[in-house]
Formats: C-alpha cells, sequence, structure tokens
C-alpha cells in the first residue's frame, strides 16, 4: 500500500473516533445541535416580524432568512468542540500515544478535523431539513441545497482548524472551552442572525469586515435566491483564508507541542 | 451535671442554611474565575441581540423605542437562569465528589439542604444581573425608577431560585454534571419563549401561542414594565404569582429527588 493511503486510512480511523466520540457523549452533541436549533426556534418565532422592515431583503419566510445562521451556528460550535475533543486527547496522554506511532503528525490534526467536516456536513443536513419540514423553501433548489453543504462543511473544517491550533498551543480543555462565549461574539458581530443593513452600530461596521459575514452570505445566498457566483466566490475565498489561518496556526502549535511535550 | 440547652430548631435550620450560602460564597471568591461564564453569557446576548434585532422597535406595534430598555431584563432573567443552572451543576458535582452523602447523612432536613443551594443561587444572581444592568445604562436604557428596578431585582433573585430548583432536581436525578445541557437549555427556552424578543402581537402564531401560557412572559413583563411604561400593581401581581407556582411546583420536585435519593 503506497504511504498516501495508508495516511488517508490513519485520517479516517481518526475522524471515525472523533465522530464516535461526539455522538456517544450528548454533553458534546448539545452545544452543536441542540443550543442552535433552540435559539433558531426561538429567534424565528420572537424576532420573525423583522421581515416587514423596510430594507429586509425579500425572502419567503424568516426561517428561510435564519437557516445559514443556525447553520454557522452549529458548525463554529463543532470547531470548538473538536478542539475541546483534541485538548482532552493531549491532557489524556492518547496524543503523546500517536506522536509515538509511525505516522505524519499532520494526519493526527487531519483526523479531527474530517470528524469536524463530518459534524458539519451532519449539521448541514440537519438544519436544511428542519427548515423544509417547517416550511423553508430552498430557493435554488438541489444545486442550492449542494451548495449549503459544501460550504458548512468546508467552514467547520476551516474553523475546526482553529480549533485545533489553541489546543495543540494550550494542551487544556477548560481554555478551549472558554472561547465558547467568542464563538457567539463573533456570530452577533455577523450578518448571521440579521441583514447587515439593519444591524445597529458598531454591530453593522465590524459585521461588515467580518470574513464570517461573508461566508453566512455565501450560505444564505442559494437558500433564498438564486445561486450568485460573486457571492459564492467572496464565501469561498473567505473560508480559504480561515483554512490558511488555521494550517498557519496547526502548524505553529504543532512544532511547539512536539517540543514542549 | 446539666447539658446546655439546645437552640431551637429553627435557629439551627437559619445557621445550616447560612452555612450552605457561605460555603457557595467561598466557592466565588476562591474561584473568581468560576462565575465569568455566567457574567458573560449574558452580557454577550444582550449586546448581540441589542446590535442585532435593535431595528425591531420600527415596527409598528411596538411598545418602546429603546431595544436596549426592552431587551435588558430579560437578558438579567437569562443571567439567573444560568446561574441557577450552575448551581444544580455544583450540585451534581458534590453528588460525583460524595459531598452530598455527608450532608444526607446529617440531621439537617431535606429542605434545608436544598434551600442553601437554592437561595445561594439567588443571591449570586444579583452579579450578572447588576454588570448587565451597568452596560445597558451605559448603551442609554432607561430608568426604571427605584421601584421598578426593586421589582426587577426581586423577579431576578426568585427567578434564580426557579432556576436552581429545576437545576437540582436533574441533578439528583441524574447524579452526573453530563445532565448540565439539560439544565440550562430547559431555563434557556423557558425565557426565551416568551415576549423576549418582541411583544406579543408582534410573535409568529406559534409563538405567541406558547408565549401566552408560558408563565415566565408574566415574569419578564413584571421585570420589564419599569424600564418601558411605569410600574402597576397589574402588572406586577401576574408575576408573583407565575414564580411562586413555579417555586411551589420545581421545589416539590426538587425536594421529592432529594428524599430519593437519601433513601
Amino acid at each position: 500500500m503506497n504511504e498516501l493511503a495508508v495516511n488517508a486510512r490513519v485520517v479516517r480511523a481518526l475522524g471515525m473516533r472523533s465522530i464516535r466520540q461526539t455522538f456517544r457523549r450528548p454533553q458534546l452533541m448539545a452545544p452543536i445541535l441542540i443550543f442552535p436549533t433552540l435559539l433558531l426556534a426561538i429567534q424565528t418565532g420572537g424576532a420573525g416580524g423583522a421581515v416587514h422592515l423596510e430594507g429586509f431583503p425579500p425572502v419567503q419566510s424568516f426561517l428561510q432568512f435564519m437557516l445559514a445562521g443556525a447553520m454557522m451556528q452549529s458548525l463554529m460550535l463543532a470547531g470548538n468542540s473538536g478542539g475541546i475533543a483534541l485538548a482532552v486527547d493531549i491532557e489524556m496522554g492518547f496524543t503523546d500515544r500517536l506522536f509515538t506511532a509511525p505516522i505524519p503528525r499532520y494526519t493526527i490534526v487531519l483526523g479531527r478535523l474530517a470528524g469536524t467536516a463530518a459534524l458539519g456536513l451532519f449539521a448541514s443536513v440537519w438544519f436544511l431539513a428542519i427548515g423544509l419540514i417547517f416550511g423553508a423553501e430552498i430557493h435554488s433548489g438541489v444545486p442550492g441545497v449542494l451548495i449549503a453543504m459544501v460550504l458548512v462543511t468546508a467552514t467547520a473544517m476551516a474553523v475546526g482548524g482553529i480549533g485545533a491550533a489553541i489546543a495543540l498551543r494550550t494542551g487544556s480543555a477548560s481554555v478551549v472551552q472558554g472561547l465558547f462565549p467568542l464563538v457567539l461574539v463573533l456570530l452577533f458581530l455577523s450578518s448571521a442572525f440579521f441583514p447587515n443593513d439593519l444591524m445597529i452600530q458598531p454591530a453593522k461596521a465590524i459585521a461588515e469586515y467580518n470574513p464570517l459575514s461573508l461566508v453566512v452570505e455565501g450560505i444564505r445566498g442559494p437558500i433564498i435566491a438564486d445561486v450568485d457566483l460573486g457571492e459564492l466566490g467572496a464565501a469561498v475565498l473567505a473560508i480559504a483564508g480561515i483554512v490558511a489561518l488555521g494550517l498557519l496556526l496547526s502548524a505553529r502549535a504543532l512544532r511547539h507541542r512536539l517540543r514542549v511535550g | 451535671m446539666e447539658s446546655a440547652a439546645q437552640p431551637p430548631e429553627w435557629r439551627t435550620n437559619l445557621a445550616t442554611i447560612g452555612a450552605l450560602m457561605a460555603r457557595a460564597k467561598n466557592e466565588l471568591l476562591r474561584v473568581p474565575g468560576a462565575a465569568i461564564p455566567g457574567v458573560l453569557a449574558p452580557t454577550i446576548f444582550f449586546l448581540g441581540l441589542n446590535g442585532v434585532f435593535g431595528a425591531l422597535t420600527q415596527l409598528r406595534g411596538f411598545t418602546t423605542g429603546s431595544y436596549e430598555s426592552f431587551i435588558v431584563p430579560v437578558s438579567m432573567l437569562q443571567g439567573a437562569g444560568f446561574t441557577g443552572a450552575a448551581a444544580g451543576v455544583n450540585l451534581a458535582r458534590d453528588i460525583e465528589q460524595g459531598w452530598i452523602d455527608r450532608l444526607l447523612v446529617s440531621p439537617a432536613p431535606r429542605w434545608v439542604l436544598l434551600a442553601g443551594n437554592v437561595l445561594a443561587a439567588s443571591a449570586r444572581a444579583l452579579i450578572p444581573a447588576t454588570f448587565v444592568l451597568t452596560i445597558a445604562f451605559l448603551l442609554g436604557a432607561s430608568w426604571p425608577g427605584v421601584d421598578g428596578l426593586l421589582v426587577t431585582y426581586f423577579m431576578v433573585a426568585a427567578m434564580a431560585a426557579v432556576a436552581a430548583c429545576w437545576g437540582s432536581a436533574l441533578a439528583l436525578r441524574f447524579k452526573s454534571q453530563s445532565a448540565a445541557p439539560l439544565m440550562q437549555a430547559g431555563m434557556m427556552a423557558l425565557i426565551l419563549t416568551t415576549t423576549a424578543y418582541a411583544p406579543l402581537a408582534l410573535l409568529q402564531p406559534w409563538m405567541k401561542s406558547v408565549a401566552e401560557v408560558n408563565p415566565v412572559t408574566q415574569v419578564i413583563d413584571a421585570a420589564r414594565q419599569g424600564f418601558v411604561t411605569g410600574v402597576s400593581w397589574t402588572e406586577t401581581w401576574p408575576g408573583l404569582l407565575a414564580l411562586l407556582a413555579l417555586l411551589a411546583i420545581l421545589g416539590a420536585w426538587a425536594l421529592r429527588e432529594m428524599r430519593r435519593t437519601a433513601a
């Protein structure tokens, strides 16, 4: 078997392990699915009248508008949970055992990220299903569904890279867990839950420059309207930027971890 | 030789409740970082919701032009919900570590043990509430008046007691900190499926139906009145009644679980 195939098997095995870990522990699944679903229901029911505001983009319903925000919240928390799980592995010595195994170091991080990506994919299916069940239309049909799923999965992996970097750097699950509020701050300061033009300053100004706004617009675009290649390209670029940042931070953190043990 | 007179039972019970509250206070003083999530979460929600949904006040039928004033009592109650749920998580930790077993073999009545945990949560909830309120005033929230402020703080403390009863009952039922998401999600759902985001008339039909039967809607309306209109007994008593009912039901459940644990 060639080296690439062996490494792919390692990544797959570690990815499956991280998925099983998440599904076995309800306390890990709760932030990824239950909280975003609860918030989606509450915000849709509580602030649904917002669609009547002047300047609100034409949408079929507020639920249709909010689906992208719920997916973003879920994938961000999946990335954070992946970081927590990696930090727990470090605390318990599991990562040290992997470091001594004859496998490339990057497969350890990639295995974790594969698990996070799978959770992102699951979250996208979950929220699209919820949307469809409760009457939201996917405006651009099957291509829109596929675009949303791909973007959510890729963003989960990208955000997971940053979570993994922090886990590798600190080796502490409680530090990574402490980032949970930051995830909410980043989301509130993006157009995840409301159109940027209708937000209040200074949140509006920050959201304009927040790369997560580009990602969420890319996911939302095909759900509420036709596919817009410009919007899609901006989302892909933003995700690529987050991936690059995650890779850079992970590589540096991995070197640090190997040095300090 | 004559033995010293025993203090009356009520005084012993009060002393036990005081000791349990002091223990909770010591936890807070020794690990100040532990209070940060409880303070941070409602503050982030307040700032986030205000920045995101602030334009909702432009909708016809909205009862105030200041979303900060409208949402701040909700964030204060949310802080109370988080704090109460945290009391449940702490109790689950005490069960896991065997501390509760030791308390249960003491001659203290069960309700006293529960009251210590619940009242500590009520007192602790005033910290996030004050923090959020300060931020809200800095952002321009209306002054609710002394009576409005007192009503809001009373509602916050009582809501924390409700949340602590809920958290304690779950902790005693599951005997594990793994139940923490259920404690928090339950309180979040209870507080937010109300008139939290918008007045009743502007809610979506399904949410309106839920909010109309959710007793916490009355609590939120009572806590909010000073910030949006003015304090009146008509707006206050339904909130008090709702809290009393919630405390009676959830307190009885928590007590039942404690008796089951001791059996």
